[in-house]
């Protein structure tokens, strides 16, 4: 069988999408990495004539919700271009082989195109014992460290693969980690959430495509274009914290006006994610709009940081310098409104340290009245 | 000399299963199945605030998402006798229902289908012969000779490039694919339909629970509230989308899924409406409450067993019955305090890691010690197949005039006694007719919460029993639900407001344990014994029947932990 690789265009127009809904996608996409307008071109240019990459993309503990999650991208030309067309050489969930024939597929990729594929992990790596995931009789963190020594890059899917997520929380029985704790040598993209958002999937993925190179990233190797914001500054709910007016209980008078739910413990004001701004399933939705507080699924340790219905000021740990970099705090802050704002941030960084808080719900200070 | 055949891992499936195989004459005579990955979750759990364990087990899963956080949440109520309001047990019945569609869809065509459709195959198809028996199965307007034209002119392009992606070293051209090209190209049609299509329905959780996968759940009811005059809440643009989504859900079903079903059922059922069907019991908990979630007898869905395929009886569940459910660990790498010979019921259970396989990298597990991650659950000491096949036999025996009517018009229409129910084939079939009566549930389901809000009953949540202060100083609780891949069940203690201990006996453990006490093999293995293999170095057959189960090997594998003391009344299971 001939050899030839056919560029994101190509294939586009082979399964009958038109230039002008290629266009369309270049746009949006440029406009979810935050480019000028100048950069549509860029991106249409890149995805006309680049061949497709190769993907590996591994399973290790994990759920599988980053693989359901990535085939939710919503716009169809991503179904279409960015899960099929990439090269996904190597993806358990939709894989026609398996067993030996499974595992050739990625030592083909490995030996076929040495330092041009793209190791995807989802999932973390156990290391209290290897025995603790194996596959096809080899342990995660040996089948791991092979692929990734000859790749151009990493990426790592989600809160497992990123920061160790549940199997990591306390107290961590199988010693799980995140893939950049235990390789070295290579890019690492963290794509952070449980699972990442699909279109924030997709877009790492077009980016990488596009400029043939790792999108910027902030101080823990989430991509910039999609985590330099909180989910409170975005929040739409965010005129009703301004306005203190707040959700005291599930179901009551305010969450029936959709309220703000800080008190009921949401995790927004620390927690780096585009919920806000892209949100979820195509934009339908995300948890604050249908009424839960944000659990902050894409910060580290997040687990442990909760219970989740206590608020904030609360709760020890979940402070903004060690989730952040500078930048990112900079552009939070330039965001917020002045002294509620602030008083915000000095609230949180004056009670981090306050255990045995009390329940969501209860009676607190008003941040405003600071 | 029987030849011992390693497939792992085994794909299309959720999680990291390993299955080996003897092989004599070319037909199975032994079979092994082994989880093969492990990450402690109820350890976890240990010690956190109830109300936030169904964010952790949510977490077990991500294919049957919401499953797990749904039988918390019902698990932490029965311990706290909270009683969720109609409208919250409404909008848990269609979140479920939701997934149930969905992910049967995503089964039928994403995970299981290439193992009866060969891709390959759909090339060599003539697009007009497509289109003339598409229409002739099915109203669905996606059947011009143009379109079938056009798949396969882009798969052709696929093919060409050399790079195959998913469909790499797949078992193309294998003596066991036996439709006819024009109907793998219909099939390659839905496959790309069906992959674009699953995205929509999941909008029901992006509703309810602001996202998807892995919505969020409340203790107490759901969290979002309903107010018909508010931007912010769920209104009636909320609720027409939701409304919308169902109604194209189902013609999604009547009109794509169960006519391939039985299309690719008609070519294959002389054989595999033979092969593959495994044990004889049969268990189903359960679910889609019509009148509260404390009245099973109020369920969509019967909950039951059968025994020895006598469809005459059905026998009555008792979970928190010590003498019912019992664990062992006698194959399985962990160690109990009193010996492995014992099983424990979940509220006894007590387990410690205790890796004793080979150390990675190994060819092959030594089978006659322990071999699996995956705990060996019994009822009665008996094993039990779980999932659509057990619910289409519970309901169907237990004389439901739905579940008759759909069973008895398919196997009218294979013309297939009913005895072909109980194999391969017949468990992927009942899958598909549960997504049909799921799809008018969930629109029945709908109405009903139209006509409560109508009639002026907005409430979504009982905060009675929020505040811990409010709570006995211990409690137990059960919470059961029928997962899509089969009978479910978490149990939990609450000690001094925190968890003490928190239980999963999930569907996969069932189907996919190792060998009990008795040497007697759980659902996967005894399902492969007799199945004829053309060629061990291609065991399609056997990643066919292993599919037909729908594996969900997160779902199977976790640590249990040792419970503390207890006192309270358990509820109606």
């Amino acid at each position: 069988m001939e050899n030839k690789q056919l560029s994101f265009y190509e294939e586009a127009r082979g399964n009958g999408i038109s230039r002008k809904e290629f266009l369309k996608f270049c746009t949006i996409m440029a406009a979810w990495l935050g480019l000028e307008t100048s950069g549509v071109g860029q991106i249409v240019k890149a995805l006309e004539t680049k061949p497709r990459l190769p993907v590996i993309w591994f399973h290790f503990q994990e759920c599988t919700c980053c693989s359901e999650s990535f085939i939710r991208a919503s716009h169809p030309i991503v179904a279409s271009i960015v899960l099929d067309k990439i090269s996904l050489d190597y993806q358990e969930t939709l894989m026609a082989a398996s067993g030996v024939q499974a595992e050739d597929a990625y030592k083909t990729v490995m030996a076929k195109f040495p330092g041009e594929y793209i190791v995807m992990v989802e999932g973390s790596i156990p290391t209290e014992n290897e025995a603790y995931c194996c596959i096809g009789g080899r342990s995660a963190l040996q089948i791991l460290k092979e692929a990734v020594a000859n790749s151009k890059a990493v990426v790592a899917w989600g809160n497992c693969a990123s920061a160790g997520c549940v199997q990591a929380a306390s107290p961590n029985p199988t010693g799980a980690k995140p893939v950049h704790k235990v390789i070295s040598g290579k890019p690492v993209i963290n794509v952070q959430g449980c699972p990442p958002i699909a279109d924030v999937m997709a877009g790492v993925v077009v980016h990488l495509l596009t400029f043939d190179r790792i999108p910027q990233l902030d101080g823990l190797g989430r991509p910039k274009a999609f985590y330099s914001r909180r989910v409170h500054d975005t929040c739409y709910r965010r005129a009703n914290f301004d306005a203190g007016l707040f959700v005291e209980a599930f179901d009551d008078e305010g969450a029936k006006r959709g309220y703000c739910l800080y008190k009921m413990g949401c995790k927004g004001p620390v927690t780096y994610n585009s919920c806000g701004i892209i949100k979820w399933n195509d934009g339908i939705s995300y948890p604050i709009q249908s009424g839960h507080p944000c659990i902050g699924c894409a910060e580290e340790g997040f687990w442990d940081n909760g219970p989740f219905y206590k608020h904030l000021p609360q709760i020890a740990g979940f402070g903004i310098e060690t989730t952040a970099d500078k930048i990112g705090v900079a552009v939070g802050l330039s965001a917020l409104a002045g002294v509620t704002g602030h008083a915000v941030l000095t609230n949180i960084r004056k009670h981090r340290e306050i255990a045995n808080a009390p329940e969501a719900g209860s009676e607190i200070e008003n941040p405003k009245e600071k | 000399m029987a030849e011992r055949i390693v497939i792992d891992p085994i794909t299309r499936i959720e999680g990291h299963l390993r299955v080996e195989i003897e092989v004599k004459n070319g037909i199975i005579t032994d079979a092994y199945s082994a989880g093969t990955m492990v990450r402690g979750i109820e350890t976890i759990l240990k010690g956190r605030d109830p109300r936030d364990a169904w964010a952790f087990v949510g977490r077990v899963c991500g294919v049957c998402t919401s499953t797990h956080s749904l039988t918390s949440v019902r698990t932490v109520e029965n311990a706290l006798g909270i009683s969720a309001p109609p409208n919250a047990e409404l909008i848990r019945n269609l979140m479920a229902n939701a997934l149930y569609i969905q992910d049967h869809v995503v089964h039928f065509y994403v995970l299981h289908a290439l193992d009866w459709v060969d891709v390959v195959s759909a090339l060599k198809a003539d697009p007009s012969e497509a289109s003339k028996i598409a229409q002739s199965i099915s109203p669905w307007p996606k059947s011009s000779v143009g379109y079938f034209s056009d798949i396969q002119k882009k798969f052709k392009n696929f093919v060409e490039s050399g790079q195959l992606g998913i469909f790499a070293n797949g078992y193309w051209g294998h003596p066991a694919y036996k439709l006819p090209p024009a109907v793998n190209l219909i099939a390659v049609a839905h496959y790309l339909e069906a992959l674009e299509w699953q995205k929509e329905l999941v909008k029901v959780h992006t509703i309810f629970g602001g996202k998807n996968p892995h919505p969020n759940y409340l203790v107490g009811g759901v969290p979002c509230s309903i107010n018909i005059e508010e931007a912010n809440a769920v209104n009636a643009e909320r609720l027409a989308m939701v409304g919308k989504l169902f109604e194209d859900a189902k013609t999604f079903v009547n009109q794509v899924y169960i006519p391939d079903l039985l299309a690719v059922a008609s070519f294959y059922k002389s054989d595999w409406g033979a092969i593959g069907g495994g044990l004889t019991n049969y268990m189903s908990f359960g679910d889609f409450p019509t009148n509260g979630y404390n009245n099973p007898d109020s369920f969509k869905m019967p909950r039951g067993v059968i025994l020895n395929r006598d469809l005459s009886k059905i026998h009555e569940i008792k979970a928190d019955d010590p003498e019912q459910i019992q664990e062992y660990v006698n194959n399985s790498w962990y160690e109990y305090s009193k010996g492995d010979k014992i099983g424990l019921h979940p509220f006894d259970g007590e387990t410690k890691l205790n890796y004793t396989g080979p150390k990675p990298p190994y060819d092959q597990l030594d089978v006659s010690k322990k071999y699996s991650w995956v705990k060996t659950p019994r009822w009665k000491g008996y094993p039990m197949e779980v999932g659509p096949l057990s619910r289409m036999l519970v309901g169907y025996a237990s004389g439901r005039a739905d579940y008759k009517e759909v069973i008895e018009s398919t196997l009218k229409a294979l013309d297939v006694p009913v005895t072909a129910l109980f194999s391969t084939l017949g468990r992927t079939a009942a899958r598909g007719l549960e997504t049909k009566l799921t799809c008018d549930w969930a629109l029945e389901f709908y109405q009903q919460l139209l006509a409560n809000i109508k009639n002026g009953d907005t409430r979504t949540m009982n905060n009675d029993k929020w505040d811990p202060e409010t709570w006995p100083k211990t409690a137990r609780g059960i919470g059961m639900v029928e997962a899509p891949r089969g009978a479910l069940s978490h149990f939990i203690v609450i000690d001094n407001k925190k968890i003490g201990n928190y239980q999963l006996v999930v569907p996969t453990t069932w189907n996919a344990s190792p060998r009990d006490i008795n040497g007697k093999r759980s659902a996967y293995e005894e399902s492969l014994i007799g199945t004829p293999v053309a060629d061990p170095k291609l065991p399609l057959e056997v990643i066919r029947t292993i599919h037909s189960f729908d594996p969900c090997l997160a779902c199977a594998v976790h640590v249990y932990d040792e419970n503390g003391s207890y006192i309270h009344d358990l509820k109606t299971y």
